[in-house]
């Protein structure tokens, strides 16, 4: 059974530079998992989301749409097939998923067949509740313009979850805390009204401790971020692509 | 895992590119502009309680030739101190390995923005010649602008006018007191390639830097070493160009224009001053250098030029002519 591991840091995957697109397409199996399991983590929520609100479907039957086609990824080695060179990573995948489900009873012979169906535990709930909280507003993936868009902006919103949550272990860690509640309480929920005064009010500190404070939160937070989106690039010209698409500037 | 709402990830992407001034005299205010590779941001020095503009390279972690590039931005702007060009405060790294400067934030308008206001041309030209004035003491200095265009012009609330943006200029004269690309922080930075005899920075073969439209012609082919004060002028000839735009046609203004912004450089004005005489000569109504009028021509500008002593000689013979007349003995 193939389990995402969803651990923070470097612990999930070896240290070479692109790793998960030469991981997928790498000979040994256990490695190839590996670098499955990096990819997951980042797509599996745009892809459900976008198979629940593209194409119509219900929770149970996105859930196993997500696992089959994360389970057809490795099995059919779709990943060698992507040419970095040719199309960004997400394109690629969401063209697959596309793919998948209009092939989707061939696929599902394909899995009876092949006997052992791998199952990814994945947080649908979680999902769900993102979909439900009216953060995504489905008329905004009408037309097939904005596919790509709305793909984006949840492979967006996925990489800054993970990233969120490795900058939570590296506070626990370190002791931190207090630093990541100013994060939270600025650059998760604060909106225009927010103020580094206030904070340092609530919190019984100085503005220039908070600013201290959050700089470090915000240069870790973006350490973290574009160490994930380098994992997943396919070389240095996607993720000099890909980081000018997520924050607007071109990493060095 | 935490759930983050679209406004949660907008503001992640916004802070994610804040500059880290942690442990500097500065506290970012707002974002100002985005141009390029850099960003403009107001801050405010808590130092000296003043609000200035804080210009940082986009992306945090720059190395190499962008952030040699706007280190060498601050110090070309330190030693022009001129009343027409913005005046650089401070420059150094932040903790995030950005390279900034600070300079005096101008509340004002960008040129192309402004110019609408200004209505008689007259106004625009004496605009123009203050841009040329600054450009003029940049070269004395031996300091090339590369990228004069209206958007790099910013007018003052006060109508002052400073001449912005000197990321591309290239210094001419190799009295530079520390070589102009050395970062303090890595003094020996071998990325800070440069060539010694020119000041120029080497920006790989082929590279083309300017906004078209704007740049001379042998800038365009990327001829940077033999680049001269006349690549300047090519662009302050396109500049006057955009500032009368939309005005009825003007045959010496429009030959200032063409001979400021000649494709052949040898047919361009020698020096800024010379193209600033022109624009003089055409504001006080005197022929131009830049064209040769015929007689016709010579004599309706006279008239244009002398109108009022015209009529009057004219109204006086006139009246003359009438009396004696009229008055017969």
């Amino acid at each position: 059974m193939l389990q995402p591991t969803f651990r923070g840091g470097d612990a999930g995957f070896p240290a070479t530079r692109w790793s998960v697109i030469e991981g997928v397409r790498s000979g040994d199996t256990a490695e190839r998992r590996r670098a499955l399991e990096t990819l997951c983590q980042e797509y599996w929520k745009p892809v459900y989301k976008y198979v629940r609100l593209r194409w119509s479907r219900g929770a149970e039957d996105a859930q196993d749409i997500t696992q089959g086609f994360f389970a057809e990824m490795l099995e059919r080695e779709l990943l060698n097939r992507f040419d970095a060179g040719k199309s960004r990573l997400r394109t690629y995948l969401r063209l697959c998923v596309d793919s998948f489900l209009l092939n989707e009873d061939k696929a599902a012979r394909r899995q009876k067949r092949g006997g052992e169906v791998q199952h990814l535990a994945l947080d649908f709930a979680g999902a769900e509740d993102e979909l439900a909280g009216g953060c995504i507003d489905a008329a905004a993936i009408a037309s097939p313009d904005s596919l790509d868009e709305f793909f984006e902006k949840e492979w967006v919103r996925s990489l800054f979850t993970l990233a969120v949550e490795d900058l939570r272990t590296l506070c626990i860690a370190q002791g931190r805390e207090r630093t990541f509640q100013l994060f939270e309480a600025y650059d998760l929920d604060g909106d225009d009204n927010s103020s580094y005064e206030q904070l340092a009010q609530q919190y019984g500190i100085t503005v220039t401790a908070v600013t201290n404070a959050l700089a470090w939160a915000r240069r870790e937070f973006r350490k973290m971020a574009l160490e994930r989106l380098r994992r997943t690039c396919g070389s240095d010209e996607e993720f000099q692509r890909e980081t000018k698409a997520v924050f607007g500037w071109q990493a060095q | 895992m935490r759930q983050l709402s679209d406004k949660a990830v907008t503001r992640l992407r916004n802070s994610a590119e804040l500059p880290d001034l942690s442990g500097t005299r500065y506290r970012l205010l707002e974002r100002v502009a985005r141009g390029g590779m850099s960003v403009v941001y107001a801050a405010q020095d808590r130092d000296l309680q003043r609000r200035v503009a804080l210009k940082v390279l986009e992306a945090p972690g720059s190395q190499g030739e962008l952030a040699d590039r706007l280190m060498r931005e601050a110090r070309v702007l330190a030693r022009l101190e001129h009343p027409g060009i913005v005046p650089v405060h401070d420059v150094g790294r932040l903790p995030d390995g950005r390279v900034f400067y600070t300079m005096k934030f101008v509340e004002g308008q960008r040129l192309d923005q402004y110019i609408g206001s200004l209505t008689p041309i007259s106004d625009r030209l004496r605009l123009f010649q203050r841009i040329c004035d600054a450009v003029a003491f940049a070269h004395a200095r031996g300091v090339l602008h590369r990228d004069l265009k209206p958007a790099n012009v910013m007018v003052g609330s006060f109508g002052e006018v400073l001449v912005m943006d000197w990321g591309l200029a290239k210094i001419l004269t190799g009295d530079v007191e520390t070589q102009p690309g050395a970062d303090p922080a890595s003094p020996h930075d071998p990325a800070n390639r440069r060539n010694k005899t020119t000041g120029s920075v080497v920006t790989g073969h082929g590279r083309v830097m300017g906004t078209p439209g704007y740049m001379s012609p042998e800038q365009a082919r990327g001829e940077v070493e033999s680049l001269d004060a006349r690549s300047d002028i090519f662009s302050l000839g396109q500049l006057l160009r955009s500032l009368r735009s939309e005005r009825p046609s003007d045959r010496s203004l429009d030959a200032i224009c063409a001979k400021a912004s000649a494709q052949e450089r040898a047919a361009r004005y020698a020096t800024v001053q010379e193209l600033v005489a022109d624009v003089s000569r055409y504001l006080d109504g005197l022929a131009v250098e830049a064209r040769r009028e015929n007689i016709f021509e010579k004599v309706g500008r006279f008239y244009r030029r002398y109108r009022f002593f015209i009529l009057l000689t004219a109204a006086y013979l006139v009246m003359r002519i009438l009396l004696l007349v009229l008055i017969k003995p």
